[in-house]
């Protein structure tokens, strides 16, 4: 910056800088001398403005009438022809993404004007505009989080915001088997019609409260179950006067080093009726084999017990490491005061361990809702309740999903189940996030 | 004396109820290695332990025409590494920024990482179908490791935010002090301080690649590009009683990498277990 600048039009930086770049993204970076910052930025922004001036009008319209012809038979020189017609779900994915990056763009236009009329502001005030070098260095360093943080941004609002945007969208179409599969067909726009039939339509409802009241039920006994099954676990181990404890916890822990894909497997034949092994062993004692897997009933204690197998050693490992923690001298006092073994447990041991896992319980809860593994491997949901759609004795809301998207292609209504299953699992996980240190300011903890 | 007695008593119990418990853990793995030695292709079997061994199931595997193991091994070995290497990299970009910097939209952002990650997984898998679609990724590994390492940062975040918390702040400071740029900072300290639960980060995201078999079915369509846990998945579908014997083979295969790493890196688990637990 010379001297001579800080003549008359002193005052006029600012604006005019801001003005170039609203008109165009970079103009004001490069009145404001910062050459190679502004041409990469006048680039950007011309292919965006490009870009946009022939995508947006389509894309939006696209959107709002999710495609105005079907295939269709249309005489084309004399000859009778199928017509493609508009792929609606197409059309909304890529209006989708159309405004997703029309939003990004948005948001870049705005901090370019921000840095236009800030730059100019310095120059007016005598400090020269910062060069690439020094740009370079502004946002490595003073800007280091932002920009770290671009790479999995974008990766997160690509492959898993906009995906879970579209599936909302579609909850409010009526794209489902057998009626409106594109391309054949036009999807159109239902407003609530998908969650009225899900609650309020006989068949549809009937299933919906039986998998929600099972999930539900399931949620609360596999948890409980794996977790106190791993409280009884660690104390057993870690009595005293047992031997070689750090044997039996490397055995115990086995099933969790399985990967479930395996091991859910090797479950479901081990439960086979006919020929698993348990059968043949009840056999062994004289008594009848249990329909495991295709009895309503018995399959529900199924999956139960098989969880136990799965969960309890996660709950072990967590508890055996709360217990560790506990101070000796709390047990030495409550000896001197005459306590039992019964009620050292019942006062000290119970409460300090509920206390340091009670978040873990609420996440396992949340996560236990939407177990998916464990129904699909072990029973697929079966076996099949003959007035449910779709469903069966075991499925849960998250395996219930599944079918309805891959096999039954109830895209619609899977969609309107994924957000009732979200609504839950967010309720519970915000209420356990919101007490646990990390949300609170952290900065107090050092 | 009668404490003695009511002693041993309970010792005697405890000791009956870990050995139940322990035939109970290991008695799944036992029977489906047993099962894969035992000659014969059924499910049933009078005996647990076989009267004769053999390996030739395991041979099958890789011979088979229908069954391309070997393939399917190193797929899935490329698919899980790189999707391991990038996902971390990025678990650690995102968990270092949020850990270490006061910006605006921060404890937005965390909000976001948190809710985004209740929703159900395959909600989006139609989405990601027609978008690896109109990108022209289908039926390729790239399509996979793009997805496994993009929905990284989601799972890992708040576990990784939680334990570089507890680094102390004053070490950074003092490395600025001297000059350090945040890169150097980052590599010099934050790094080897949080190898246990590096360790732990990578050998999730490892395992998650390995035996999914719902996003990869989706997006492999021919048979030379699956990856094992699909190949199993199929194989379990169509021939699952008539042939036990060659899935007990196969699944011995793909669990075995797994387990090892779990048992050899029990103690890290655990650390990065109750780490992410006390994060909450």
């Amino acid at each position: 910056m010379d001297g001579k600048e800080n003549g008359g039009s002193m005052r006029q930086h600012r604006t005019i800088a801001a003005v170039l770049s609203a008109f165009c993204m970079g103009l004001g970076q490069l009145y404001n001398r910062q050459w190679i910052k502004g041409l990469m930025m006048v680039l950007v922004g011309g292919y965006a403005t490009y870009y946009f001036a022939n995508n947006l009008g389509p894309a939006i319209r696209g959107m709002i009438t999710l495609g105005e012809h079907g295939s269709r038979l249309e005489k084309v020189n004399g000859l009778t022809q199928m017509v493609p017609g508009d792929h609606s779900i197409n059309l909304l994915i890529e209006g989708l993404i159309t405004l997703m990056a029309l939003a990004i763009f948005l948001i870049g236009h705005y901090a370019n004007i921000r840095n236009a009329y800030n730059t100019g502001r310095k120059r007016e005030e005598g400090i020269a505009p910062n060069n690439f070098r020094q740009t370079l260095n502004y946002i490595f360093e003073q800007k280091f989080a932002q920009s770290f943080l671009t790479l999995p941004a974008t990766g997160i609002l690509f492959f898993t915001i906009m995906p879970i945007i579209f599936m909302i969208l579609l909850a409010f179409t009526n794209y489902s088997a057998p009626n409106n599969l594109p391309p054949a067909k036009l999807v159109d726009w239902v407003g609530f019609e998908t969650f009225r039939n899900l609650v309020a339509l006989k068949s549809w409802s009937h299933t919906f409260f039986g998998v929600l009241t099972w999930t539900l039920i399931w949620a609360v006994l596999a948890t409980v179950t794996t977790y106190f099954g791993g409280v009884l676990v660690a104390l057993l181990i870690q009595q005293k006067g047992i031997r070689f404890k750090s044997v039996w916890r490397v055995i115990l822990i086995i099933p969790y080093a399985i990967p479930q894909l395996i091991s859910l497997l090797v479950m479901r034949n081990m439960f086979n009726g006919q020929f698993g092994p348990i059968n043949q062993y009840l056999g062994y004692f004289g008594l009848g084999g249990l329909p495991w897997l295709t009895d309503p009933f018995w399959a529900k204690v199924t999956v139960i017990l098989v969880n136990m197998w799965v969960g309890i050693p996660v709950s072990m490992l967590l508890v055996m490491s709360v217990l560790t923690t506990i101070p000796k001298d709390l047990y030495e006092a409550a000896e001197v005061d005459g306590a039992t073994g019964f009620q050292k447990f019942r006062i000290i041991t119970l409460p300090m361990i509920l206390f340091s896992t009670a978040p873990i319980l609420i996440a396992q809860f949340a996560g236990n809702i939407n177990n998916f593994n464990l129904i699909f491997l072990l029973t697929n949901g079966n076996p099949a309740v003959g007035d449910y759609q779709y469903a069966g004795a075991t499925d849960l809301l998250v395996t219930w999903l599944y079918k309805l998207t891959l096999d039954q292609q109830r895209y619609n209504m899977a969609s309107a189940i994924g957000i009732i299953i979200f609504l839950i699992i967010a309720t519970f996980s915000i209420y356990n996030y919101r007490r646990t240190r990390s949300f609170k300011e952290e900065d107090m903890i050092q | 004396m009668g404490m003695k007695m009511r002693n041993a008593i309970r010792l005697t119990l405890s000791y009956i109820a870990l050995v139940i418990l322990a035939i109970g853990c290991i008695y799944p793995a036992l029977w489906i290695v047993l099962s894969s030695l035992r000659p014969g292709k059924s499910l049933y079997s009078p005996t647990l332990i076989p009267e004769t061994f053999t390996l030739n199931h395991y041979r099958e595997l890789f011979t088979s025409q229908s069954f391309l193991f070997g393939t399917w091994y190193m797929n899935t070995l490329k698919i899980a590494f790189f999707s391991m290497v990038i996902g971390t990299i990025l678990v650690l970009l995102t968990s270092y920024a949020v850990s270490r910097f006061r910006f605006k939209g921060r404890q937005n952002a965390l909000s976001i990482i948190l809710v985004l990650g209740m929703f159900p997984g395959f909600m989006s898998m139609i989405a990601l179908y027609i978008l690896l679609h109109s990108l022209d990724l289908l039926n390729t590994h790239m399509a996979l490791i793009i997805v496994y390492s993009a929905g990284a940062p989601l799972g890992g975040t708040l576990i990784m935010k939680g334990f570089l918390d507890t680094i102390p702040r004053s070490l950074d400071e003092a490395a600025k002090m001297d000059g350090a740029t945040n890169f150097q900072i980052f590599r010099q300290i934050i790094l080897p301080l949080s190898k246990p639960m590096i360790t732990y980060m990578s050998l999730t995201l490892f395992v998650g690649p390995w035996v999914d078999f719902i996003f990869a079915r989706l997006v492999l369509r021919t048979k030379e590009n699956w990856t094992l846990a699909v190949g199993l998945w199929d194989l379990v579908n169509s021939m699952q009683d008539s042939n036990f014997t060659l899935f007990a083979a196969a699944s011995v295969l793909i669990a075995l990498p797994i387990t090892l790493l779990f048992v050899f890196l029990q103690r890290l688990l655990v650390d990065g277990m109750t780490a992410g637990a006390s994060k909450g």
